[in-house]
């Protein structure tokens, strides 16, 4: 390896493995999109998911109600021209209410699925490139962490920082990174004996350079459909912990807390739950639609999972 | 085979060790002083030293956390902060009553996942796998604390034959306990098998395609025979995991749906320990639920070998 030929001849040959196995990015962006357009339930699923962004972007301008204004004279109000979804118990617009909850839910969600996908891809290469004990003591930690129910880590965290969307962001990533790491552990450890990634190590490159420039090209779509469908779960753990109280502070507009408010008032005023479940239950339904034609578009395996 | 179960046991409870480490150090370590949380910002010094005296939070916390460990092996997990009474008593009653739901649970959940599952592989691509596939995703997008709402407002308000609330408490006998059961189970079994079916629908088409189903087809064995017999063994080894995985998922699960219901189970003990801070009581149940999660495992690693003896040759190679 002191002569500099096969240097030369190793370089072209893991610059062009990437295209081998993932394509161009223009063109694999295009491909993808040309695939998931043409099946339909994917097709479905990302302009649920547009829909959603789009009205949490737009609320103020689809509504002239403030989410949290109280009005005690028109409470507990049905369904009518000037309340689409009627009002709560505070006689706040349950409409408004749910256009706005779509901004918490959108970004609490989004900044925690990115941290805790993050926080697994680097944790995972790591593990898989340098193996031997780094990898075991990892693993060992992923096994204890994994076996603790996600709630109550979810509520240890929470109990012991205070709500609040930071702690709830930072709950969420101590409880999925785990996952995440597992899945890009298992992809890593497929690209790491390629003969490119030898090839990176034979020229003396450093582990950073070998993980950002030869394995994580090659594992983008494992960690973008991990991204996907672990966002799915981000944001029915966010809901069920508001739902529970421990999540976004009263005043403010999330759909798990509209939930448990209103709950008790099913009889009188359905729809201040229905507005919110059905809110809930379609984002759910567009990421999962989304994340199932993106393993579909890029062959990637997502049956093997785990909340 | 012995030294294979024995190791494997002992890194379940290595696994139960860590988790408890670590449940442990979150808890009493991380910011401040716990006494000064237990009794918040404007508590006393006077009381503040003495719940540190009764907690023993002056001595190091390697210590309390061998004197805990030590208690927590046989079974005795201190003292509750807010009713003075002994852990484990509650523990067990709760838990008593969560596996109630848990075991009726597993029970609906896997039976109608692997019939759907099986069906939905079977008739791919056709209307039953069209129906079964798209209940499967809208069970799966929903929480469960939607799904226990709107059985709520379907079986205790529009019709209401079943108990929206539970109004027992947790010592209650179990056939009071039993029809505030069955709205619970509903609601996690929906969610539940929603995850299974997947799983199941996958490897059933996978093993329907393999050689030796067509041998068998070949042999002139009938299509019932043939599932059954050749291909459901095989089908379901991967659904095993899922299955596993979904059964930790359910210690989770049911902590909000006993909320919804105010079932007196492990999941209400915890919300309440957490809301009253009281910390025993929630390291109690953060072991149970993680010592529950390794177990599933373990019997899913376990039943796997059953059904497939290629695993039991690899012994060393299994992890």
């Amino acid at each position: 390896m002191s002569e500099p030929n096969p240097v030369d001849e190793t370089a072209p040959e893991s610059a062009q493995a990437a295209p081998a196995e993932g394509a161009a990015p223009a063109g694999m962006v295009r491909t993808t999109l040309r695939s998931l357009l043409r099946s339909g339930p994917a097709t479905a699923g990302l302009v649920l998911v547009a829909v959603h962004v789009l009205v949490a972007v737009l609320a103020p301008l689809l509504t002239s109600y403030a989410p949290t204004a109280n009005a005690p004279d028109s409470a507990l109000l049905g369904p009518s021209a000037a309340h689409w979804a009627g009002t709560d118990a505070l006689g706040r617009d349950v409409l408004a209410r749910v256009l706005y909850g779509g901004r918490y839910a959108l970004m609490v969600s989004f900044a925690a699925t990115a941290c805790a996908v993050a926080l697994g891809t680097v944790v995972g290469c790591a593990a898989a490139l340098k193996g031997g004990w780094l990898d075991d003591l990892v693993m060992r930690v992923l096994d204890a962490v994994l076996a603790i129910p996600p709630i109550l880590a979810l509520l240890v965290v929470v109990t012991v920082l205070g709500a609040g969307p930071a702690v709830i962001v930072l709950a969420v990533t101590v409880v999925y990174a785990p996952q995440v790491v597992r899945v890009v552990r298992a992809a890593a450890m497929g690209v790491a004996p390629l003969d490119y990634v030898t090839a990176a190590r034979a020229r003396g490159e450093r582990t950073l350079s070998i993980l950002v420039r030869e394995v994580l090209p090659n594992i983008a779509d494992v960690v973008s459909v991990e991204f996907a469908m672990r966002a799915s779960w981000v944001v029915l753990l966010i809901s069920s912990l508001s739902f529970l109280g421990f999540g976004a502070n009263p005043p403010t507009p999330d759909w798990g807390l509209m939930i448990a408010e209103n709950r008790t008032a099913m009889t009188v005023v359905p729809w201040a739950s229905l507005a919110p479940i059905i809110a809930l239950a379609t984002l759910v339904l567009g990421l999962n639609l989304s994340a199932d034609g993106l393993a579909k578009a890029w062959g990637v395996d997502r049956v093997k999972e785990a909340r | 085979m012995l030294t294979f179960l024995t190791r494997r046991l002992l890194s379940a409870a290595g696994t139960v060790l860590l988790a408890s480490v670590l449940v442990f150090a979150s808890v009493q370590l991380l910011p401040g002083d716990v006494a000064t949380q237990v009794l918040g910002q404007d508590a006393t010094p006077e009381a503040v030293s003495a719940l540190r005296d009764q907690l023993d939070l002056n001595r190091p916390a390697v210590l309390r956390f061998a004197e805990w460990l030590a208690g927590a092996v046989r079974g005795d997990f201190g003292t509750s902060l807010v009713s003075g009474e002994p852990v484990a008593g509650a523990l067990w009653l709760h838990l008593r009553n969560t596996l109630l739901i848990a075991a009726a649970t597993v029970a609906v959940a896997v039976t109608s996942s692997i019939v759907l599952g099986v069906v939905a592989g079977l008739y791919r691509d056709r209307w039953p796998d069209t129906l079964i596939s798209s209940l499967t995703l809208a069970g799966m997008s929903v929480p469960e604390f939607v799904v226990a709402t709107l059985l709520v407002m379907a079986l205790s308000i529009s019709v209401p034959v079943l108990p929206a609330v539970v109004l027992d408490g947790a010592s209650a006998p179990v056939a009071d306990l039993l029809p505030s059961v069955v709205l619970p189970t509903i609601a996690l079994s929906v969610v539940m098998t929603a995850y299974i079916v997947r799983m199941t629908r996958t490897s059933v088409i996978d093993v329907m395609a393999s050689e030796f189903v067509t041998t068998a087809r070949l042999k002139g064995l009938g299509a019932w025979r043939v599932v059954v017999r050749h291909a459901l063994p095989s089908a379901l080894l991967p659904t095993l995991n899922v299955i596993a995985m979904n059964v930790a998922w359910l210690v989770g699960g049911v902590v909000v749906v006993e909320n919804v219901f105010n079932y007196p189970g492990i999941g209400k003990l915890m919300l309440e320990s957490v809301h009253s801070r009281d910390l025993p009581v929630l390291q109690a149940v953060a072991v149970v639920g993680a010592a529950v999660y390794v177990l599933c495992n373990l019997a899913a690693d376990l039943a796997a070998m059953a059904l497939n003896p290629r695993l039991r040759t690899g012994e060393r190679s299994a992890r």
